[in-house]
């Protein structure tokens, strides 16, 4: 069963959140949130915690302490239905992660139907609205072997969507890809933005941030060093570290 | 000297060596005694030993093969699966059960079966001698497969059963519909691997000595030493010889080309 334990009116909160890896702590008390409609860009160096912050938010990662509340169910709580819970958070990697044994169409539906109880015809006619919204409308039969990685990210986007989400996830979804194919994935990412969706999203993109983030986090070895408006942050960073940060990527 | 003379020179002598010791063989080894023990034409003619051997010999190795392949499968599929439990002792009991099959001859385990365990449990063995030999081809064949399939179950990247949990599906579900799937593409090769040595090993058999029409083809090639046309050669071992090559040969092609196309599809 699925208590909600506090309602805390945002889509994600995290309070006090630590994270170890054996020894090492790479998460070192984050206090985080992302409200309803909001995109929130995080950004840092590698090896900052930001995968690991995004990770915790549907458990791929176990946090070592704290909480988090996803649409107010406390995901931290043993007894809370992970799967019911994951089911509602899309992710996309940076990897895709598509299943490369299933076409295009299998992909889209499988959860669809074995998780959320759809019909394969209701499944199917989902399907084919997301494909279309990313603008891969007639690829429904081809494997993701045979698709460029621009096109295998934005299939992994309309499978997450196929699932009617309550927010979106990415972890660095164009870092794999070739510099050209980069600008399609950013494209539809910005359409979901405007369409209202609740996105967190672990980037390296400081043009996307900028343009469409509503908040923008920095992370720097496990803490949150500075947050705000995209914009100001990027033009104006209060902390020598992301000061640092900044000089080199922009 | 030069040195593509020197290379030259290198060639000749190895080939000169080979050529004197296929002459050698020709001129020392007694060809008449060859063909007799052999290649008796007794055994090799229509009518002679083939019938036997492929009716009785060939029919019987690939049922056991296929018994022991399907049955090997599911135990090793069960304990690939418990050897990769998060529940600790079932990665004891999986990890004892493999080190424990593959250490010891697939002899002593056939033996065992068949003659030992029937009598200390007092147990009827279904399909009489011949099932408990095969039980004991089936436990050491499941141990060999479990080890090849954890490894291809462990070869699918750790991203396929995240992108799945992460669209809500069970662990369950998961395995069954990402994991295994594409495990078993990659385990395809190796697993015609263990096909053919099975092949090979149903010869075991032998030794628990069964009724003359469940003999599989290395029993009944042997019967065919003592008794028939070509009784006193080894006319039969030879023929017996040839007709596993038949069937393990395309297999081993067939292993091969798989390995290349999957190279490709990588």
């Amino acid at each position: 069963m699925t208590v909600p334990q506090q309602t805390s009116g945002r889509a994600i909160e995290v309070r006090d959140l630590h994270k170890y890896f054996g020894e090492n702590e790479v998460l070192k008390g984050i206090d985080f949130h992302v409200d309803h409609g909001q995109v929130v860009c995080v950004i840092g160096p590698s090896g900052s915690g930001k995968s690991t912050l995004l990770r915790c938010v549907n458990r791929l990662e176990d946090p070592t302490s704290g909480t988090i509340w996803v649409e107010g169910v406390d995901i931290t709580d043993p007894e809370t239905d992970l799967d019911q819970v994951r089911s509602r958070i899309g992710i996309v990697f940076q990897s895709f992660n598509l299943f490369p044994h299933m076409n295009v169409m299998r992909n889209l539906c499988i959860a669809q139907q074995r998780v959320r109880g759809r019909s394969k015809d209701e499944a199917v006619e989902v399907a084919r609205a997301n494909l279309a919204k990313v603008g891969l409308a007639g690829k429904e039969d081809a494997y993701p072997a045979h698709l460029s990685g621009g096109q295998q990210q934005r299939v992994a986007i309309a499978r997450a969507l196929s699932m009617d989400p309550d927010m979106m996830l990415f972890d660095e979804p164009t870092s794999a890809l070739d510099p050209e194919l980069v600008g399609d994935v950013l494209a539809v990412m910005k359409k979901l933005a405007s369409e209202g969706m609740t996105m967190m999203v672990v980037t390296h993109e400081m043009g996307f941030a900028r343009e469409v983030g509503d908040k923008l986090v920095f992370m720097d070895d496990g803490v949150i060093v500075e947050e705000g408006d995209p914009a100001e942050v990027l033009a104006n960073p209060q902390h020598e570290r992301t000061r640092s940060f900044l000089s080199k990527v922009l | 000297m030069k040195r593509t003379t020197k290379r030259k020179l290198t060639d000749a002598i190895l080939y000169a060596v080979l050529v004197l010791a296929v002459v050698l063989a020709g001129a020392l080894i007694d060809w008449s005694a060859v063909k007799a023990n052999f290649f008796d034409p007794a055994g090799w003619k229509r009518g002679g030993n083939w019938g036997d051997l492929i009716t009785i010999g060939v029919k019987n190795t690939i049922v056991y093969t296929l018994v022991a392949f399907v049955f090997g499968f599911g135990l090793a599929i069960f304990l690939a699966l418990m050897k990769l439990s998060p529940v600790a002792p079932y990665r004891w009991l999986a990890t004892g059960y493999i080190e424990f099959f593959r250490g010891l001859p697939a002899l002593i385990v056939i033996l065992v079966m068949a003659f030992g365990v029937p009598i200390a449990f007092n147990w009827q063995p279904p399909g009489g001698l011949v099932g408990a030999g095969l039980i004991g081809l089936i436990l050491v064949a499941g141990a060999y497969m479990a080890e090849t399939l954890r490894a291809g179950i462990q070869a699918v990247p750790k991203g396929q059963t995240e992108a799945a949990r992460s669209l809500g599906m069970s662990a369950g579900r998961t395995t069954l519909s990402v994991v295994l799937p594409q495990a078993l593409r990659i385990v395809i090769p190796p697993l015609t691997n263990e096909f053919v040595l099975l092949i090979k090993d149903t010869a075991l058999l032998f030794v628990i000595g069964v009724q003359v029409g469940q003999r599989e083809l290395t029993s009944v090639a042997r019967d065919l030493t003592t008794s028939g046309p070509t009784a006193g050669t080894s006319t039969s071992l030879i023929q017996a010889a040839i007709l596993y090559l038949i069937i393990t040969l395309p297999l081993t092609r067939l292993v091969a080309l798989l390995e290349k196309r999957q190279q490709r599809a990588r």
